[in-house]
């Protein structure tokens, strides 16, 4: 089987959505103010759950229907919420990356769509039981049992048709192919937190062979429905609160005191491109993507994660990248405030770094949106590059203190970034590492 | 130039659950499908599956107690892989390097509590609202739930299972692309190898939606079979009054290597895998494009991988079969038929295809996997498995499809498509090893 080298391959478009509004620039003014997109609940009444704040993106900000060709719009009706973040996402990478694309334009596309491909992370997509539960109930028997007989003959003809085919995984990036007319290879990764940097990887992989010229590649999801944060709480991993107290301490990553995670909705898609390709049409990259390293953790349980996969991971991006750690400026690691996912995530970096850690910067993502699992690759990607593009760090928030790790609350600051690795390990154990290069002025 | 070769196979099917017992029931042209017994689906539009049946998944692990109670596609993972291992000789490979073993999965979720979901949305239910009363849906959901259970629901617990069980620390992926996943999952394996992250890629796909919600999923989309006759006769793809796929489940696994890391190790290659094609329709959320431009582009992109010539007409084509996607709905075998003649030429009539679905139904996104090794397996005895139940072929599908009786035949290359819906596209070829 033929494969080609292994072309340059670019980041020339960043379009990220999360709780602080639609586009890296909102996301990005905030962090650099220490403003958190945390707090309550409002979606429902989360009264009833241990775990009752997450990142929300206002429905004032953010409305599929506004942002998708008039020919889309009737299948915005079959789009869950992880669907709509990651078609919001694509068309911000899309116009950020200032190209033109079939579905969204009149002009000639930009890429041709045959050689453009999309890979875009999801999670499991719970369904909404508002949605599901009103085709329920209609089966419900008067001693209040469920009626499955009743179901089948009739019940279940209270769910949409196309019911099913808003919670298939792979429907995120079927309408964003749809959308942008992406006619080459295209995949879903689930693989919870690792999605989006999977995905990354595959683009690149794929872009690396041939068999593309620019891939749209992220991911998206949304925990802030009761299902699925029903879910998380399964794992242990989220902080207990009602919603009180001060929302830029809740997620404390690498703190002697962390006590967990918060979720959040949102994600990322980024336009990867060959760096001829995106050079031949005068394109503007924000960086490189110089190495990739993915391991998977071989761990007791799926709720743990390996530090010897985590440093294996970051050993061959390195590797790829050919770089050694005293050329990274600068980590985003994944700082969920999961303890155990914290002192494994420290404990692979500090056998890369050494003592050095504590004076590499680092930026981290989940105290400003919460934990946007398939999403969260993506947005810490497109805040690296963002990172590069400014040579700033922002402020962090949400601890006041850690060991080992530079990790503590400080304001933004100016800096040298030339090469930025960005660390996702994920439940399941699937880790992934990518390093980003400065573009040379 | 990295050569990639498959070194061990495994599947649990409705047909059976090890590789001589499906391959001679295939040849024989039996059909597994039949009523459904896991739930009682006498009232749903669609009462029949291909079931997998007398599987105890403990019986292919180490220790059962390390996976704790792993969700039936983790079950059925676990089982086709340890096949897969056995046959690839790893099991005794004491030298091998699990930092350089990987895992590429096109594995689906896990099964839903369908019993208790329906319980706690309809407990929940606020009458006067209109909607689930979310405090109330969360005390019920705490006291309904298995927690465990709710975890193993994640699309990559399979992942995790097999990555526990064989100690793998490689490269891991999971890809969910519906119905084309696992033929996705090994074409991207086989891309992982070439590229030189690793020497060894576990791969292939494990699913099951044989439960009340996945039903009735399919039967909302009037996706599913409602044949009102003998089970055994309601798949029938490329069939004139074809009226739907019917549900299968289970697992097909692959060990994939580089050839260098097979020869230094005294492995014995099955297949080489030659060729990857993958594409988006980008066309419509339920529809396939009407000129087959997804599935076709696929194939064309597949044989080139390959570098074969498929369009030169010739009386000897260089692919001696084709296991179809073939899912017996009117619109797949129609268009998949158009791409086919699209991708061959004059030479797609000389090819025969088949769709082993007729037998087994369809596995979502472990069919592809199966579908590959019924390929190698082809390859192997040099014979072909037929399409049953066509007897009242479509008039308007005219190539050849392998009707109802196997076939001797000389194979040395074949060809294997995936089409999911929402569009992705995956073909595979792979050839006798040489």
């Amino acid at each position: 089987m033929s494969q080609t080298g292994n072309n340059q391959v670019v980041i020339s478009g960043v379009g990220v959505i999360s709780a602080l509004g639609n586009g890296i620039e909102p996301l990005w003014e905030a962090m650099l103010e220490g403003r958190t997109g945390l707090k309550r609940i409002e979606r429902f009444d989360p009264s009833g759950f241990a775990s009752q704040v997450a990142g929300v993106l206002s429905e004032d900000e953010f409305k599929v229907r506004k942002i998708v060709p008039k020919s889309h719009r009737k299948a915005t009706k079959v789009m869950c919420r992880d669907t709509e973040l990651a078609v919001g996402a694509a068309a911000a990478a899309v116009e950020n990356a200032g190209i033109t694309t079939a579905g969204m334009s009149d002009e000639p596309p930009t890429i041709d769509p045959n050689r453009m491909g999309c890979h875009i992370g999801a999670g499991l997509i719970s369904a909404e039981v508002n949605e599901l539960g009103a085709a329920l109930v209609t089966s419900k028997k008067d001693d209040g049992s469920f009626d499955l007989d009743h179901w089948g003959r009739e019940g279940m003809q209270n769910l949409s048709p196309l019911w099913l085919l808003k919670y298939l995984p792979n429907m995120l990036a079927c309408h964003v192919t749809i959308v942008h007319d992406c006619r080459g290879p295209s995949n879903t990764i689930t693989c919870c937190e690792a999605s989006s940097g999977l995905s990354i990887a595959e683009s690149r992989r794929v872009i690396q062979r041939g068999d593309a010229d620019a891939c749209l590649s992220g991911g998206a999801e949304d925990r802030v429905n009761p299902l699925a944060l029903f879910r998380q709480l399964c794992t242990g991993r989220l902080v207990k609160t009602d919603g009180s107290g001060d929302m830029t301490t809740i997620v404390r990553p690498f703190a002697d005191d962390a006590s967990g995670t918060i979720i959040g909705e949102g994600g990322g898609i980024l336009l990867i491109e060959d760096t001829t390709s995106c050079k031949n049409r005068g394109g503007s990259p924000w960086c490189t993507i110089d190495g990739i390293g993915c391991r998977q953790s071989s761990t007791d349980s799926p709720l743990e994660v390996d530090s010897r996969a985590i440093e294996s991971a970051i050993n061959k991006a390195m590797s790829e990248a050919d770089c050694n750690p005293c050329d990274i400026d600068l980590i985003v690691p994944f700082g969920s405030g999961i303890p155990n996912i914290d002192a494994a995530e420290l404990e692979g970096l500090t056998s890369i770094f050494g003592e050095a850690l504590q004076d590499i910067p680092t930026i981290i993502t989940i105290p400003y949106t919460g934990n946007c699992m398939a999403g969260n690759g993506a947005i810490c990607v497109g805040v690296a590059a963002k990172a590069i593009k400014e040579q700033m760090v922002p402020a962090r928030i949400g601890t006041e203190k850690t060991n080992g790790i530079n990790a503590f609350k400080c304001n933004a600051t100016k800096t040298s970034i030339n090469r930025v690795l960005v660390v996702t390990p994920s439940e399941g154990g699937q880790c992934v590492a990518i390093i980003l290069g400065r573009i040379d002025p | 130039m990295t050569r990639v070769v498959v070194t061990g196979m495994g599947w649990i099917t409705p047909l059976g659950n090890d590789l001589d017992t499906v391959w001679k029931r295939m040849c024989n042209g039996e059909s597994a499908i039949a009523l459904i017994d896991r739930f009682d689906a006498s009232s749903f539009p669609t009462k029949f599956a291909g079931q997998v049946r007398d599987f105890d998944w403990t019986q292919y692990v180490k220790d059962a107690d390390v996976h704790r109670q792993p969700a039936m596609n983790s079950q059925f993972a676990l089982g086709a892989a340890k096949q897969a291992w056995e046959q690839s000789g790893l099991g005794s490979f004491d030298a091998l390097d699990r930092d350089r073993t990987g895992i590429y999965l096109g594995a689906g979720e896990g099964v839903l509590d369908f019993s208790a979901h329906s319980m706690i949305d309809t407990h929940s239910w606020d009458v006067e609202d209109g909607k689930v009363d979310p405090v109330a849906w969360a005390k019920f959901a705490s006291n309904q739930l298995d927690e465990w259970g709710e975890v193993e629901q994640e699309p990559n617990m399979p992942l995790w299972h097999l990555a526990r069980e064989y100690g793998l620390r490689g490269p891991a992926f999971n890809c969910l692309t519906a119905c084309a996943a696992s033929t996705q999952a090994i074409g991207e394996a086989t891309s992982v190898l070439i590229g030189g992250d690793a020497d060894v890629m576990l791969a292939g796909g494990t699913h099951t939606m044989l439960h009340a919600l996945g039903i009735t999923g399919f039967n909302r989309l009037t996706a599913l079979s409602t044949f009102d006759g003998d089970p055994k006769k309601a798949s029938k793809p490329f069939s004139r009054d074809r009226g739907g796929f019917v549900m299968g489940e289970g697992s097909g696994m692959l060990v994939l290597e580089t050839l260098d890391h097979a020869l230094a190790r005294g492995a014995t290659p099955l297949a080489e895998i030659v060729g990857f094609g993958s594409s988006a329709d980008a066309y419509r959320i339920t529809d396939l494009h009407p000129e087959g431009r997804g599935p076709s582009a696929a194939m064309k992109n597949a044989l080139a991988q390959a570098g074969i010539d498929a369009q030169t007409p010739t009386n000897n084509p260089p692919v001696q079969y084709i296991s179809a996607h073939g899912t017996s709905t009117q619109e797949n075998d129609f268009i998949e038929t158009m791409a086919i003649k699209l991708a061959f030429g004059d030479n797609a009539p000389k090819v025969p295809i088949s769709s082993i679905k007729s037998m087994m139904g369809h596995l979502i996104a472990a069919a592809g996997s199966v579908e590959l090794i019924t390929c190698i397996m082809s390859i192997q005895t040099n014979m072909l498995v037929p399409t049953i139940n066509l007897d009242n072929p479509d008039p308007e599908l005219d190539l050849d499809y392998i009707p109802n009786v196997a076939r001797k035949a000389q194979v040395d290359c074949c060809l294997s498509n995936s089409f999911g819906f929402g569009g992705q596209n995956n073909t595979l070829v792979v050839k006798r090893y040489e």
